[in-house]
């Protein structure tokens, strides 16, 4: 089996990959924008729910659960979903379940046309999971067409573009560099620059594909176990058209999306579109069992997708990761994905819980840098509408990271060192002596305004301040002894 | 009341000054301080950086040094947090680490708290006649949930005008060791802190924790802002004889 999350085993380490989006001003600009866009929307409908922190603990407790029970509920709703007329695939790793849904559509074209000559197409509803299976280039290996239909995610395709938000994929895009890569791939002489606009050419340019091809492939909100039903939460309507027009629907799904009950979906389906796009309810919900003669797809495919999942829940410690709905809260709260946007992550998971996703699934071998692309600071975990804990797992891949010898060499012996020295007394003085020794030729009037090695980057923006002469321990110790004088000489 | 001080090791060694105000605060209300020498450090650095196994010790001999204190006082939410939050988790597993974190816990206060919480104090006779902006750090935010306790203790300070920080929640970018590995998009994080901060209109800009104010302060005096950083205590041991002793 060999996992793979995207190009994320060929992305370069974190820091370096901040480094460059960072001198991009307009991609900064726009993803300040729109986040604090979502932001202040989020904060107002959560702010308008008083048994908010009750649903949060209730998602919480049912991923736990579920996630607990896995096995059992994933057989569970395969066979409601066979039940109901659907087919079940279980895939190990990214090439099974490219390799499945490949074959589930050539199978559509040949069976239905009879000829290889019709152009093999697929519609694709918004599915960030397709793109950590690297689906698209799959498709296309195979001579198949595959089309975005997610406003969001068609402007990243035309643009040859990479998501850098798992629920706005095209966030570090502002409305000017859209149209621009409209008129260019759809090939429009003339463009208006209105948002209507815009999307009045992606509706026509959709609608042809929605109304022609004949196989779809989405994603999965929900899979729920007792119904065998899969639930798809959406603000456009385009899923819902790819959802119902085609012919053939394959639904790729993580083992991690199944939720046992029907009703567990009340929980959900209000964390969810609040925290994602601050809306109350999404304008979609799209849930469907299996097939139903003379309504909807003929053929529904659901693709079980492990790629790692069950690597994640094996460590105990940081197995909440799989209770993510992909809600996106995180990233937007984010002030490290603030400044940096999406594609630092290297992964098609960016933000907080890509930092914390992307390593696990790999099992850490290609990400060691994502676990320090944070400052530990917890607004994450103060929105994550399941409680994840990302700080605290953060801590806790670092610690792997250290385990597995997998940090700096100066780092290393800077922490030695300090755990030396923080070992007692003596040696803490001792240390405290070496500091203004050492601080010495870099330091005037107080400020040192440039240091070697490993601390320049703070030098680099910010002066540091000198240790002064006197620790506030020996400032301690020479009080005391002028307390026992005095005491000595009134005595 | 007995109050031990943790001071923390940056402090100790980078901030003598806001040891000495916390003690000048503290006895100016009628309290007894005491300094345990045999402190260091409580871990976090350690920890935060995934070095547990480093970080293990250093809880042991914090539990050692201040076993038999009544009240601890630490003029850092950093490190109140580190030992809050994480002490438990590194204990788990040990009957007796268990127990003692467990009877650590409710004795350690960080300053502001110790103040409004503990010693019910809101008013400590301070006099700072300066426009002063406050910046909660995430700790004390998000960890600690300070609430208003160091607004209230800065309200009642004579002559000083608290202005609103904005985007106040939002990180200063520190991090610990953040700021080194990720220097870049620290230093990004800093410059929208420091636009803040100079938007409030303040004159000084103050906290509960140092560390957040070491990395804003060198911002400020690199960009020759006019403007700088002061730990809520030194504030607080301001009188209008002059500043703490």
């Amino acid at each position: 089996m060999s996992v793979r999350v995207g190009d994320a085993a060929a992305a370069p380490d974190f820091q370096k990959a901040a480094k460059r989006l960072i001198a991009n001003t307009q991609l900064r600009h726009n993803v300040r924008r729109a986040t604090d866009v979502i932001r202040a929307k989020r904060a107002k409908v959560v702010a308008e729910v008083p048994e908010w922190e009750q649903l949060r603990e209730a998602g919480h407790r049912i991923k736990e659960h579920t996630l607990r029970h896995l096995a059992a509920y994933l057989e569970q709703f395969e066979n409601a979903c066979v039940r109901a007329g659907g087919q079940v695939h279980w895939a190990r790793d990214a090439d099974e379940a490219n390799r499945i849904i490949v074959d589930v559509v050539q199978t559509a074209y040949r069976n239905r046309a009879g000829s290889i000559s019709d152009q093999m197409e697929v519609i694709k509803v918004k599915t960030m999971t397709s793109d950590e299976i690297g689906l698209n280039r799959a498709l296309e290996a195979a001579g198949i067409v595959p089309h975005e239909t997610d406003l969001a995610d068609l402007v990243v395709q035309l643009g040859e573009d990479r998501p850098s938000h798992i629920v706005v994929p095209a966030l570090h895009r502002n409305r000017a560099e859209i149209r621009r890569i409209f008129m260019e791939k759809m090939k429009l002489d003339e463009l208006g620059e209105r948002p209507e606009d815009l999307a009045e050419a992606a509706r026509k340019y959709l609608r042809e594909k929605f109304l022609r091809v004949r196989v779809a492939v989405s994603g999965a909100n929900y899979a729920i176990a007792e119904t065998g039903s899969v639930c798809v939460v959406e603000s456009e309507g385009n899923g819902r058209m790819c959802l119902s027009l085609p012919e053939v629907l394959i639904s790729l799904v993580g083992i991690e999306k199944v939720i046992p009950r029907l009703e567990d979906l009340e929980v959900f389906l209000q964390l969810l579109p609040r925290s994602a796009t601050g809306e109350r309810m999404n304008p979609y919900n799209s849930l469907w069992t299996g097939i139903t003669p003379g309504d909807g797809p003929r053929e529904f495919h659901v693709v079980l997708l492990d790629n790692g999942r069950t690597n994640v829940l094996r460590d105990a410690a940081s197995r909440e990761t799989l209770d993510c709905i992909r809600c996106g809260a995180c990233l937007n709260v984010c002030p490290v994905y603030r400044q940096t946007g999406g594609h630092a992550y290297g992964s098609v998971y960016a933000g907080p819980i890509g930092a914390i996703l992307t390593p696990q699934l790999q099992s850490m071998e290609h990400s060691t840098s994502l676990p320090y692309a944070s400052s530990l600071c917890g607004a994450c975990y103060e929105v994550c509408p399941v409680k994840i804990d990302i700080p605290e797992i953060l801590i806790h891949l670092r610690s792997k990271v250290v385990e597995q010898g997998g940090a700096p060499l100066a780092e290393r012996l800077a922490m030695k060192a300090a755990s030396f020295a923080f070992a007692g007394k003596g040696r803490m003085e001792a240390a405290q002596k070496l500091t203004r020794i050492g601080q010495w030729p870099f330091a005037h009037g107080g400020k040192i305004r440039s240091l070697p090695g490993m601390l320049a980057g703070w030098t680099a923006v910010r002066d540091l301040q000198t240790a002064p002469k006197e620790s506030f321990r020996q400032w301690w110790a020479r009080r005391e002894q002028n307390h026992d004088l005095q005491r000595g000489a009134s005595s | 009341m007995l109050i031990s001080l943790f001071i923390g090791c940056y402090n100790d060694t980078l901030f003598p000054e806001t040891g000495k105000a916390v003690v000048a605060v503290l006895e100016r209300l009628g309290n007894r301080v005491e300094f345990r020498q045999a402190q260091t450090c409580c871990g976090q650095m350690h920890y935060n950086t995934g070095y547990l196994g480093e970080a293990l010790p250093l809880m042991k001999h914090f539990l050692d040094v201040f076993r038999t204190a009544e009240t601890i006082c630490i003029p850092s939410s950093s490190c109140v947090a580190m030992i809050r939050d994480h002490y438990p988790k590194m204990a788990a597993g040990d009957p007796s680490l268990e127990r003692e974190v467990r009877e650590l816990l409710p004795k350690v206060y960080e300053f502001s708290e110790l103040l409004v919480s503990k010693l019910d104090v809101v008013e400590v006779g301070a006099s700072f006649p300066h426009t002063v902006t406050l910046h909660p750090s995430c700790h004390s935010l998000r960890s600690l949930h300070i609430g208003s306790k160091p607004e209230r203790l800065l309200q009642h300070v004579r002559g000083l005008k608290l202005l609103p920080l904005p985007a106040a929640d939002q990180c200063c970018g520190f991090g610990g060791t953040f700021a080194i590995k990720n220097a870049e998009v620290s230093a990004a994080m800093l410059a929208e802190k420091v636009q803040c901060i100079l938007d409030s209109g303040a004159e000084i800009c103050t906290a509960l924790d140092n560390s957040c104010l070491m990395h804003i302060g060198g911002a400020l005096s690199r960009q020759r802002t006019g403007l700088r950083c002061l730990h809520l205590a030194e504030i607080l041991a301001s009188t209008e004889a002059g500043a703490s002793k």
